[in-house]
Parts: C-alpha cells; structure tokens; sequence
C-alpha cells in the first residue's frame, strides 16, 4: 500500500512539474515577450517603459535564471505578479477561488447524485417504457450546451415568473440553479459509464447468485452492484474535472458571478501572461489532485487493484 | 465417502428444529413444464412439457448436451430465468409452497432457505469486492426473523460453516478476498454458503465442471456428505454421466427439452430404456485403445516425429521465479498418439507452445522429426509450421467469426501463396471432405455452426498445408460427450489415412485412455510417468498418477463395464 501510494504521489508531482515546464516553454514561444505584448496590446509604448517594466517582473534575466526562480517561487507559494493589476498571482486568484470552488463542489457532488440515481432508477425499475426514456437521458444531457441551459433557465425563473435575480443576490436559488446547470453536463458521461459497467456487472454470474441467497434487487444493487460497477465510472469522473472547470467558466459569465471565470476572462483579454500561467498551472493541479484521489480510491473499490501492483504474489493459495 | 464425524450444524434462525429426513416424503412437484424463450414466432421451446418429482434427501442427477434444456429446467425451479425466457404452461411446488406463480417478493423469501443454489463456475461466481466473511455473513443478515444478531454470533457461524466444507484456517479466510483463492475454494465457499440455512432442496448447476479432476473429487464428496447429513434433497445437473453415476441415486436424462428417461441408477446402468441414453452411457463408458487400430508404428531406431530433451521453461513476474516446465523429455513415435495430462498449471500447455515454437524454452531442446528446431526463427519458423500445427482448445474464439469456412480453411494456403485459386478451392473442398463436413457449410460463418463443426473446421485449416503432427491442445474439452466421440473418431481415421501423429493435451482421462498410445503425466512441470496407455492406467507406477485415476469420475460405470464384459464372456462360453 505504502508503495502504491508513494508511487502515485510521485507521478502526480511530475504530470504538474511537466505541466509548469510545457508552460514556461509555451511562453517563450510567443512573438515577444510577455511585458512588451502587455504593453502593446492598445497603443505604442516608449522601450524604456517596457525596460522598466521588464526588469522589474524579471523578464530581462536569462531563461535558464527566469525557469528556477519561477520555479523556486512555486514553491513557496510565489506565481509572480499580475502584469495588469499589480496585485501577485496568488492573491488575484485566491481572491476569487473560493466563489468558484463552492460552484464547481456543489456541481460535482450533485452530479454524482444525478449519475447514480439516475442508473439506480433505471437498473431498478420493472418498466421498459421507464428504463428506455432513464437511459436515453445522459446522450441528452450531454447534448445541452451548458451557456443554452443557463440562458433559458435565466429567462425563464428571471424574466417570465420573476422568482430568481438577474444577478446573484446569495439566495438558494441564484446558487442552486448554476448548480444544477453545470451538474446536469457533468453527470452525463458519468451516468453512461456506469450504465455501460452496470450492465457488464449484470451479467455476471455472482448475480444469479446473489439472487439465489435470497436478495432483493436493491440490495443487490446497492450492496454489491454499484462497488462492482463504479471502477471505470471513476475513472471518467476524474477526468470530467475539465468540463467541471470550463463549465463553471461559462456558468459564472452566464449568471454574472464573481470566479474564476471572470479572472480567466480579463486575463486572456488583456495578454496578462503570469496570470494565465497561474491560472494554466492551478487547472492542472486540480486536475491533477483530483485524479489522485480518484488513484487512491481505487483499491478501496476494488481490493484486486493492489495485488495486480504487486503482480504474481497473488496467486492463488492451492486447494 | 468421507467419514468424518459429523461437525455441530449451523444454528438458523429460520428453521431451528426441520426434520432433516423424511424419506418418501414428496418434496418438489413439477408438472408439465414448459418454458419459451423469446416472443411470437421466434419463441424457442427450452423445456416441453417436462414432468420431475423429487422425494425429500433425494439427489437426482439431470444429465443432457448442452442445449437439452437442463439448466433452463434447473433455473426455472429456484425462480432465476433469465429475462428472455417465461413459462408458459405447467407447475412448480415446493413442499406445501406453489411457486408457479409465485411473486418475487415471496421467492425472496424461499431462495437461499427453501432452495439453494451451486453455481457453474465457482470463478465468477463470488462477488469480487467482498470478502469471503460477508459474502457468507450476508446469507444470515438477508433471512433473519427474530432480532438482529450480533457480530459475534454470526461470524461463529460463518467459521463453523467453512469448518464444515473442510476450508482449512476458517478465521484468516473470512478476511480473504475471492480472488486470493484457487477455484477449488471458492466452489467450498458457495457449497458453505448454499448450505448455510440448510435448505430442503438443493440445485447444483455443473458445479465442478470448471475445475480439475482431483479438486472436483474432494469438492464433490463434501458436496454428497453435507446432502446426505442435512437430508437435502439435490438437482445435480450435468453433462457428465460418470460423475452423474457416481453421485446421484437417480438419474434423468434430458434431450431436446423432454425429459427421455427418469430411472434409478443401477437400472439405467444395467439396461437403459432409451436409444439416446444408451448411446451417452457407451460414449462415457472406458474404451481403451483397441489394439487392432494401432497404425503400424515404424521400428524401434526410427526418428520420432516429436522429440523433446531436458526441455525447461522458467516465468519471473515481479521478482518472483517460476518453473513453469522443468526438465521435460519424451519422443512420440510416427502416427502415434502421445497424450499429456495433468491438473491445471502442470505446465502442459507451456510444453506444446515449446514444441511449436511460440514459446521459447529456458533449456533443452526440440526435435521435430529428428531436426533441431530449438533456436529456428523467422522463415524457418514459417517453414515448420508446414508441418506441425495446432488445434485449439475452444473453437469459438479460434476462428475469425467474420469470415467464411472457405476463406478459413484456405487462408493458410494463401498466407503461404501455395496454388493458384481455383486449385486452393478445390484443395478447401478437399479438406472440407476429409473431416466430413458437407460442401454446403463452406460458405457458412462460424456462428451458423455446431461446436462440433467448428472443431472440425479448425482440424481441416491445420490440415491444410499437409501438416503431419498436429498439437491438439484440450481439443475435446468445450464439445458434448457425443459430438466428443465423433471428433475422436474423425481424429482416429485422418491418423489412419494420412498416418497422422498427434500430441494431445487433455485433462480429461477417458479421451485420453481412449485415443493415446503413449501418456505422459505432468505435475508442478514435471514429467512424472510416462508409458504405454495401458500400463499407466491399469498400473501406474507414481502415487500421483495413482490419485489422478482414483479423481477420476466414472467408477460405478467401469465396474459395470468390467462386469458386463465378464457376463458377456461366461455367457458366450
């Protein structure tokens, strides 16, 4: 176990080294360098303004120094400055951050909710005509653009019956609606992953056995089925981490809340280069912990996991 | 049987004080059973009509090829059919119970109490994620009257349960995940679960078929103690009339979804009634080899068509060093038959795939007719396989399902641009001819074919570039007893016609008996006995030999066999 673990830390700490590095290099590659496309961005600027302004961020170093001193920075919690505000990296983000963290939450764990009730209804009812239309719901779910939703729903509780706010006032519904907008998208693949794994796990034969012991399908589903079933559901939740976070980007524009969003917004639109390579390299650390944590769920789902680790201790005791 | 003193029961809550033996006593009841798969006009009739009567402790065994309906039948009994299938006419009656037309609600309360099930295929048969401790422990949480039981109580019964199918270190074990057992445990497991509340009748579905000859024996004779100490009464389905003899009191034997003969052992033994059932107990019935059909073997001196010498094999997987085969070395004289048997693991197959080359040994060497090929490669490799090919074991996954038996039995002589097409087609016919497949199936895909034709198929393909040895690696294995014998025959007259030597691979010991010269007995890699085919069954000279042939189901039939002959002899005099 203590392997394993140490393992995937290890791998984690790489992919998000290896993301900072593709960055770094990224940066270079622009046509100049971040400071003068700051500058230039609306109207000419004198060079000595841009020497300035170079010297100061450290942008006149050279690229090796600039590489570990940024790198050196991380690790003290230091993303550099914001060419726009003046404020530092970490500041204008974490300003912002816990807004966005309790969208993104929420919609996360209401999706998991909407995925697995969504295939518990659909495994546990005994009409056709239900488990058809339960089954067809997450292709269409994931049909929705999530900016469509968002605008209908405005429209709709807003403008025509008045129940919400235009803009986000801290009652249940201007949060719960986002919430359900974002965690609507983000179910889908997750709920036809676990169809998919459900019904592979259906036709087993532990099943027939199972049933043979006396037990009732809930109980089949939920105490065997969905521990069996949920290996590669979690595997896709990992990886929606990434419509989990663009989603919340446009659902935050959509009903004009503070986030990230609006951060990622003026960063791109202004050219402000250390934020958005701050913002590049906290979306691969979340994705990053996120399919950590999904890594160590594994063995518990499933105890085979570390022994195949382990390889050929496993094999069977005879009989 | 074993006579172990009676271990204290399993307290239930459920049914403290059943009698656990009345005999004469009618148990289950069903009458005029028939069951349909599918709807309107593509409905399949599975069952038809089928009459079955079982007395209370009585173990019945339900014997038919795959396909006669005797697992629909078995299922259909304990509620489980699948989704596809449905009654539609008949009755089931269980005790003073209708279950007919039973609601789920109510079978739940009668499956794992009443009726208990041993599954097929102990492998995929536990539930991965749990361990064992919950997977037995869940059979009392899921029927409980009275109040909730402690932990204590019943993990008791839960050790006292896989004390009771002889599971040795029961308190480790509970912690234990499925996979960390070998299939002869985890079939110990289910019988211990199916067990646990001491049901009145007991459907056991091919329940050791998946596992080797000398784990089934032990399996089975816990199996038959519990049953009879219990007094559950037992449908014991089977395609295999020895282990069926040897177990059951009762036999029934199933064709075509009816039910063609219902009689006592002895005396379906002594003079079955039906055609079909006469033909299933001569097919399971010992052959050894009949000596007149001994193709002529060339003289002692001349080259072997196999010959394999020190012939070693070792696996490392993560540090660990395995022997896969150690030290292996025998020859199979021209047009022979050498058989190589062993429990699963013994490193038979890791032999055969030395043998053709696509696996390389360790050390040793292989000889195929008197040539070293131990260090061929690339086109040589291509070359010796002209002549020495394998048939595998399961012919549905060994040819491609997309194309036709034309294109697959003549693919090998376009892999080796031999002939122009219309002579390859005319070679496929052939081919097709020789194994006794009618001109019509050649256009047929694999699907559309009988497991039978299939083997077939696959003999003709690696016949095809006029292959003399063949590796047949458990050939037989997946394919009804009777579709066995024919493939056997086929086998035997292509050795005869085109002089034929065959390795076979096999952990089935009355085809082995039957086909083979020579026998060769493997174990943890080693050859530990070899010989003629009668001296190593009629007298063989290792203990481990000695347990395989003892593990070997079948022992009523050839004491009725050996008798018979006996009678026939006094009676001719």
């Amino acid at each position: 176990m203590a392997r394993y673990l140490a393992q995937r830390i290890g791998q984690a700490l790489l992919v998000v080294w290896l993301a900072y590095t593709f960055v770094f290099l990224a940066v270079q590659l622009l046509p100049s360098d971040p400071v003068t496309i700051f500058l230039t961005v609306d109207s000419a600027v004198d060079q000595a303004a841009i020497d300035t302004m170079k010297s100061q961020y450290g942008y006149d170093q050279p690229l090796p120094v600039q590489y570990v001193h940024q790198l050196l920075g991380l690790f003290s919690g230091d993303f550099g400055y914001s060419l726009a505000s003046g404020e530092s990296v970490s500041d204008r983000i974490s300003g912002v951050a816990g807004s966005t963290m309790v969208l993104a939450g929420s919609a996360f764990v209401s999706a998991v909710l909407i995925a697995v009730l969504l295939v518990a209804a659909a495994t546990l009812t005994r009409s056709g005509a239900a488990r058809r239309f339960l089954v067809n719901l997450p292709p269409l779910f994931s049909a929705v653009p999530v900016f469509w939703l968002g605008l209908v729903l405005l429209e709709l509780l807003s403008i025509r019956w008045g129940v919400m706010s235009l803009f986000p006032d801290g009652s249940f519904l201007s949060l719960a609606v986002p919430v359900l907008v974002l965690a609507v998208v983000v179910s889908a693949p997750m709920a036809q992953v676990l169809l998919k794994s459900m019904a592979h796990v259906y036709e087993q034969p532990f099943i027939d056995v199972l049933r043979a012991k006396g037990a009732s399908r809930s109980w089949i589903f939920f105490r065997h089925a969905l521990k069996n079933a949920a290996g590669p559901a979690l595997t896709i939740t990992g990886i929606t981490v990434g419509t989990l976070l663009a989603g919340s980007v446009i659902t935050e524009t959509v009903f004009a809340r503070s986030g990230l969003g609006s951060v990622v917004l003026q960063a791109v639109t202004t050219q402000d280069v250390p934020l958005v390579q701050g913002l590049v390299l906290l979306t691969a650390t979340v994705f990053v912990v996120v399919n950590l944590v999904v890594d160590l769920l594994y063995p518990l789902l499933d105890p085979r996991i570390l022994k195949s680790n382990r390889q050929g201790s496993a094999r069977a005791l005879a009989a | 049987m074993n006579t172990r003193e009676a271990p204290t029961r399993p307290r239930t809550e459920t049914a403290p004080d059943r009698v656990p033996h009345v005999p004469d006593e009618l148990l289950l009841d069903v009458r005029g059973l028939r069951i349909e798969y599918g709807q309107g006009d593509a409905a399949r009739t599975a069952v038809d009509g089928v009459d079955l009567a079982l007395r209370r402790g009585e173990i019945v065994a339900l014997v038919g090829e795959s396909g006669s309906g005797k697992s629909t039948l078995a299922k259909s009994i304990i509620g489980l059919l699948p989704a596809a299938a449905r009654r539609t006419a008949g009755s089931i009656v269980l005790g003073d119970t209708n279950l007919t037309d039973a609601r789920e609600k109510d079978l739940e309360k009668i499956r794992g109490v009443r009726i208990g099930l041993v599954p097929q295929d102990p492998g995929a048969s536990l539930d991965p994620v749990r361990t064992i401790g919950s997977q037995l422990a869940e059979v009392f949480r899921l029927h409980r009257d009275g109040p909730r039981r402690s932990r204590r109580s019943v993990r008791a019964d839960v050790i006292r349960l896989l004390d009771l199918v002889g599971i040795d270190r029961p308190e480790e074990r509970l912690k234990q995940y499925p996979h960390e057992l070998s299939g002869g445990l985890k079939q110990r497991v289910l019988i211990a679960i199916a067990f646990s509340l001491q049901p009145e009748l007991l459907i056991a579905d091919e329940p050791t078929s998946a596992l080797d000859v000398t784990v089934q024996a032990r399996v089975l004779d816990v199996f038959e103690r519990l049953a009879r100490e219990f007094g559950t009464a037992v449908v014991f389905v089977t395609h295999d009339l020895a282990v069926a003899t040897d177990h059951a009191v009762r036999i029934v034997v199933m064709r075509r979804g009816r039910i063609v003969e219902d009689r006592p052992v002895a005396d379906i033994l002594a003079e079955p009634e039906d055609e079909y059932t006469a033909r299933l107990l001569e097919e399971a019935s010992p052959h050894p080899r009949a000596e007149a059909r001994l193709v002529s073997v060339a003289g002692p001196g001349a080259t072997p068509a196999i010959e394999v010498r020190g012939l070693t094999r070792d696996f490392d997987r993560a540090g660990e060093h395995h022997r896969a085969v150690d030290g292996v070395s025998f020859g199979i004289a021209q047009g022979t038959t050498f058989s190589l048997v062993g429990e699963s693991g013994s490193g038979k197959s890791t032999t055969a795939r030395m043998i053709l080359r696509l696996l390389d040994p360790t050390a040793g060497q292989v000889l195929i007719q008197g040539e070293d090929v131990t260090s061929v490669s690339g086109d040589q490799k291509r070359e010796l396989w002209r002549s020495l090919q394998l048939v595998y074991q399961n012919p549905d996954s060994a040819l491609d399902p997309r194309l036709p038996v034309r294109k697959i039995v003549g693919e090998p002589l376009l892999n080796y641009r031999i002939g122009t097409r219309v002579e390859r087609d005319g070679r496929v016919a052939d081919l097709l001819e020789q194994v006794g497949l009618a001109p019509g199936l050649a256009g047929k895909r694999p699907l559309e074919l009988s497991g039978g034709q299939r083997q077939r198929v696959a003999i003709a393909r690696a016949l095809a570039l006029g292959a003399r040895t063949l590796v047949l690696d458990e050939a037989l294995s997946a394919l009804d007893v009777l579709t066995q014998a024919q493939i056997l025959r086929l086998l035997e007259d292509l050795q005869q016609d085109l002089g034929l030597t065959y390795l076979f691979i096999s952990h089935d010991l009355h085809v082995v008996e039957r086909i083979s010269t020579t026998v060769g007995v493997m174990r943890r890699g080693q050859l530990v006995e070899t010989g003629p085919t009668a001296d190593v069954f009629g007298n063989p000279a290792s203990e481990y030999t000695r347990l395989l042939l003892d593990s070997n189901p079948g022992h009523r039939l050839r004491a009725l066999t050996d008798s018979r002959s006996t009678a026939a002899l006094s009676s001719s005099r």
